[in-house]
C-alpha cells in the first residue's frame, strides 16, 4: 500500500537531515579546535546524500525505496588557516597552530536548511497520516 | 458480487492511483537535497489508456488471471524543472509541495466519492 510507504520515505529523509544537523553541531563544536599540522587540523564534515533506488540498498526490505540515505561523509577541502601561537600546547616547532576550517556562517545556513527540510518531511507524514485516518473512517457505519 | 464491483471499482482504483502519486511526490520531497536526483511524476495519460476496455488482457475462463492495475511504476515520467540546478537535482521543493497538497486534496475527494457510493449501497440494502 502506497500511503504506508510515504512514512518510510519521509522517515528516511528525516533521518538523513538529522545526520546533517548533527554534523553541523559537530562542526560548530570543533570550530576552535587547534592542531599542530595541516593534516591533523579539524576539517568540517559534510554528509553526501544518495537516493535509495533499489530494495537491495534498504535495510531488511523496509518500505523506504525512493527515500534517501547518507552515502558518505566528506571533509571540507578548504585549507586550514594557521596562526602564530607559541604558547599553545599544540603548537609545532615554529610556534604555529592550525585552526579548523569551519566557517560558522556556512554551518548556520546549513543548519537552517536541514531544519526546513526536516519540517517539510514532517508535514508530508502529517498529511499522509490524516488521509490514512480518513480512509479508516470508511469502515464506520 | 456484481453490484459491489461496479459500485466501488472505479473509486477503489482511483484511490490506489492517488495514493501511488502521493508516494512518488513524497519521494521527490525526501530527495530534495540529493545531488543528481531526478524528480518524477505519474503519467496520467498512459494510465488512463491502460484502463480502456480493449487494452487489457481478456479473461474468458475462470482460471485466467486478471491483469494487475495496482502497479503504476512503469508509468513514471521525469518532470522538467522550471529552473535547473548545478548539482543535477531537478526537485523544486515548492512545486513539489504544491503538487503534494493538491494530490492530498484529490485523495480526499476520491474518498468522499467512495463514501457516498457506500452510503448509497447501504441505503439500498436497508431499504428504509
Amino acid at each position: 500500500m502506497s500511503i504506508n510507504n510515504i512514512f518510510g520515505i519521509a522517515g528516511s529523509a528525516m533521518n538523513a537531515q538529522m545526520v546533517r544537523m548533527n554534523s553541523t553541531a559537530s562542526n560548530m563544536a570543533n570550530s576552535s579546535t587547534a592542531a599542530g599540522s595541516q593534516e591533523e587540523a579539524y576539517k568540517a564534515k559534510r554528509p553526501v546524500f544518495e537516493a535509495l533506488l533499489t530494495e537491495q540498498q534498504t535495510n531488511m526490505r523496509a518500505p523506504v525505496v525512493g527515500g534517501v540515505k547518507i552515502s558518505e561523509m566528506v571533509n571540507d577541502s578548504t585549507p586550514n588557516s594557521s596562526i602564530y601561537d607559541p604558547g599553545n600546547p599544540n603548537a609545532n616547532e615554529e610556534g604555529m597552530v592550525f585552526l579548523s576550517n569551519v566557517n560558522e556562517v556556512v554551518e548556520m545556513v546549513d543548519m537552517l536548511a536541514a531544519a526546513r527540510s526536516y519540517q517539510n518531511n514532517v508535514e508530508v507524514i502529517n498529511t499522509a497520516k490524516q488521509l490514512m485516518m480518513k480512509t479508516l473512517d470508511l469502515t464506520k457505519v | 458480487m456484481k453490484i459491489f464491483d461496479s459500485a466501488f471499482s472505479l473509486s477503489e482504483r482511483t484511490l490506489a492511483l492517488r495514493g501511488q502519486r502521493m508516494e512518488v511526490l513524497s519521494r521527490n520531497i525526501a530527495n530534495s537535497d540529493t545531488p543528481g536526483f531526478k524528480a518524477q511524476d505519474i503519467n496520467f495519460k498512459s494510465i488512463l489508456k491502460a484502463t480502456e476496455p480493449n487494452s487489457s488482457l481478456k479473461t474468458t475462463q475462470a482460471g485466467h488471471i486478471q491483469e494487475s492495475v495496482s502497479n503504476f511504476q512503469s508509468d513514471l515520467v521525469y518532470t522538467v524543472p522550471f529552473n535547473s540546478s548545478v548539482d543535477g537535482n531537478t526537485v523544486e521543493l515548492s512545486v513539489e509541495q504544491a503538487k503534494y497538497g493538491r494530490a492530498a486534496a484529490q485523495y480526499q475527494a476520491t474518498l468522499r466519492f467512495l463514501e457516498s457510493d457506500m452510503s448509497g449501497i447501504r441505503k439500498a440494502l436497508r431499504g428504509d
